[in-house]
């Protein structure tokens, strides 16, 4: 299987782009890659570390946009999004309202990715934040499939956008990169008729497989693989889910704070419909646990067979109640 | 009429008009508007900045970022006189479907960004500059800022950078009136002095009176015109409310209004 950085993928998409548009900046919060390097020895005036200073980065890009180049501004993703927030949010959220600021931010390490650094490295917050900001894009691609396709998105979209990258090479999904629909912003990766689980980022990949194992125990499971949280097509997506009268999202994110969870059971609520609905993420509390992302998976409830077993027992639960 | 003579006039109406202004809308920041009303007067009126009202984001314009647009309501009067927005927009600051409130945006034509949030523009300025020293255009990038701003850590991210990337093109005028909302800087943390800070963080620094246009005004035109191989900063020694001796004595005064009849009392004072 083709496992890739799903940042390396990206940068050298990038790298392409900047070879026919010298109107395309990289900035970096001093973070680097090893796909970088090439791109910062070949575009060295194109390409400028700001330092350790994630709201000076915000700041220089939105300078730099607001004059019509086209920014990628890149950095570890939990200091990207929450050291600079405010800046985030008044250069880029709200000045975009008004003014075109084709800003891309790249936050690499969402979720678990950085598992055994500890809780401010992890990324728990991201998607909830960033969901919160009006005029922001925000991308949440389990494959590097689907982080290319968002490149060339980028380059069209003058709005600001965050992508949240996985840190670890994660399998491709997609093999027709034609299924990626930016105005759709989600795939059903695989239908089922009695359980629906909706997933994004490095979740999708455990949604298959989860899929996987409930279809071997006779229960038919459908995947559908949201990689545009903001804005995803609603109306679509609720088509897509309406028919499964079970539903379950899965996340590395916490949970009832504006991420995927409840994105769904917004549109679930909206149009007045009620399937039963379980959420998988993480809940209101950091982790402090010491070991790789599937142990803390495990210890959070969040592993394959944890994950299975909750769904198993709730679906027997329900179908032998006990009452009254 | 020699020119200094011209901006003095040209201030005295910013200054009737800005008070004006707070008569309707007791809400702004009348002290910190006044402290810069002689710097905003010297771009525009003396001819430092290029500008089209017409066409507001016009390449080759100066950039103004107007980072502490808090205090800068004394700015509306002189966008209204150049014709970025009709001037009767003036007498409905804060009133519904204004497109004037107590805080500029850049909503407001003639404000290039978003600066309600202090410590932003520096940083903001510095990407403009830097795109407009990468294409070889030149125009030139001023910031107005306070000096109580720059306690904001990002301002001191930015001031690295300018003077790391050469940015000539880059000139910082200090309102340095010396007063935050509570107190006087010296008393909340001393950043005196600031032009050895300056010096010391790679950039030029000059010192001048905010209120005299004999000082003022030739300085600006010469950084507007002269070539420079890194940052400049215009420190600007100000009142903070300026020509209101209840506001002058202040330290309190950045949150601090002025009754309806004071403000008949200072316009008939100054009819002349």
């Amino acid at each position: 299987m083709d496992a890739i950085v799903i940042r390396d993928a990206l940068i050298e998409r990038i790298y392409e782009k900047m070879l026919d548009d010298d109107n395309i900046f990289f900035i970096s919060a001093d973070f680097g890659a090893p796909a970088l390097d090439k791109l910062r020895e070949k575009f060295g005036g194109r390409f400028i570390n700001v330092g350790i200073a994630e709201q000076n980065l915000i700041n220089i890009s939105t300078g730099l946009a607001l004059e019509g180049s086209i920014v990628f501004a890149y950095a570890i993703a939990p200091f990207l999004t929450m050291r600079a927030y405010e800046q985030l949010r008044t250069n880029l959220a709200i000045m975009s309202q008004v003014r075109d600021v084709n800003v891309n931010l790249i936050g690499v390490g969402s979720g678990l990715s950085y598992d055994v650094t500890g809780p401010t490295h992890h990324c728990l917050e991201d998607a909830c934040i960033m969901n919160l900001l009006p005029n922001f894009v925000v991308f949440s691609p389990a494959d590097h499939v689907t982080a290319e396709r968002f490149v060339d998105y980028c380059l069209g979209v003058k709005k600001p956008k965050y992508i949240r990258l996985d840190g670890k090479a994660q399998p491709r999904i997609y093999h027709d990169a034609d299924r990626l629909s930016m105005e759709e912003g989600f795939v059903e990766l695989r239908e089922g008729s009695e359980i629906g689980i909706v997933a994004t980022g490095y979740m999708t990949h455990k949604a298959l497989r989860v899929a996987e194992a409930l279809s071997k125990r006779a229960m038919t499971a459908g995947v559908v693989d949201v990689f545009m949280l903001k804005p995803v097509n609603e109306r679509k997506l609720y088509e897509t889910l309406r028919k499964y009268p079970r539903l379950v999202t899965m996340e590395e994110s916490f949970l009832r704070k504006g991420s995927l969870d409840t994105i769904v059971a917004d549109l679930l609520l909206d149009n007045n419909h009620h399937p039963r609905f379980t959420r998988f993420g993480f809940k209101d509390r950091y982790v402090f646990d010491v070991g790789s992302r599937e142990h803390l998976h495990k210890l959070n409830g969040l592993d394959e067979e944890s994950i299975v077993a909750a769904i198993l027992s709730k679906t027997s639960a329900e179908s032998n109640p006990v009452g009254p | 009429m020699g020119s200094t003579e011209f901006l003095k006039q040209k201030a005295a109406w910013v200054k009737r008009k800005t008070l004006e202004i707070h008569r309707i809308a007791p809400g702004i920041r009348i002290a910190s508007a006044l402290s810069c009303i002689e710097i905003l007067t010297s771009l525009y009126y003396g001819k430092v900045l290029s500008y089209d009202p017409s066409d507001r984001y016009c390449e080759n314009r100066d950039r103004l970022i107007i980072s502490k647009a808090h205090g800068t309501v004394s700015f509306y009067p002189i966008l209204a006189d150049l014709g970025f927005f009709p001037p009767e927009e003036l007498g409905r600051v804060g009133k519904a479907g204004a497109i004037l409130g107590d805080i500029p945006d850049c909503s407001v034509p003639g404000y290039e960004t978003v600066n309600g949030s202090l410590g932003h523009g520096l940083g903001v300025a510095c990407g403009i500059a830097l795109a407009l020293k990468k294409r070889g255009r030149k125009e030139k990038v001023f910031v107005l800022s306070g000096d109580g701003e720059l306690y904001e850590g990002s301002v001191w991210e930015a001031i690295m950078f300018a003077a790391h990337h050469h940015l000539g093109n880059l000139v910082l005028i200090i309102d340095n009136n010396k007063i935050c909302m509570l107190d006087y800087c010296t008393k909340i943390l001393n950043m005196e002095p600031l032009d050895v800070k300056f010096m010391a963080f790679n950039w030029k620094p000059t010192v001048v009176d905010g209120h005299d246009f004999e000082q003022l005004h030739p300085r600006l035109m010469a950084m507007k015109h002269e070539e420079s191989d890194g940052p400049r900063v215009l420190i600007a020694n100000t009142v903070k409310g300026k020509g209101v001796p209840r506001l002058e004595r202040d330290s309190l005064c950045h949150i601090k209004a002025l009754r309806p009849e004071e403000i008949d009392d200072l316009l008939l004072s100054q009819k002349d």
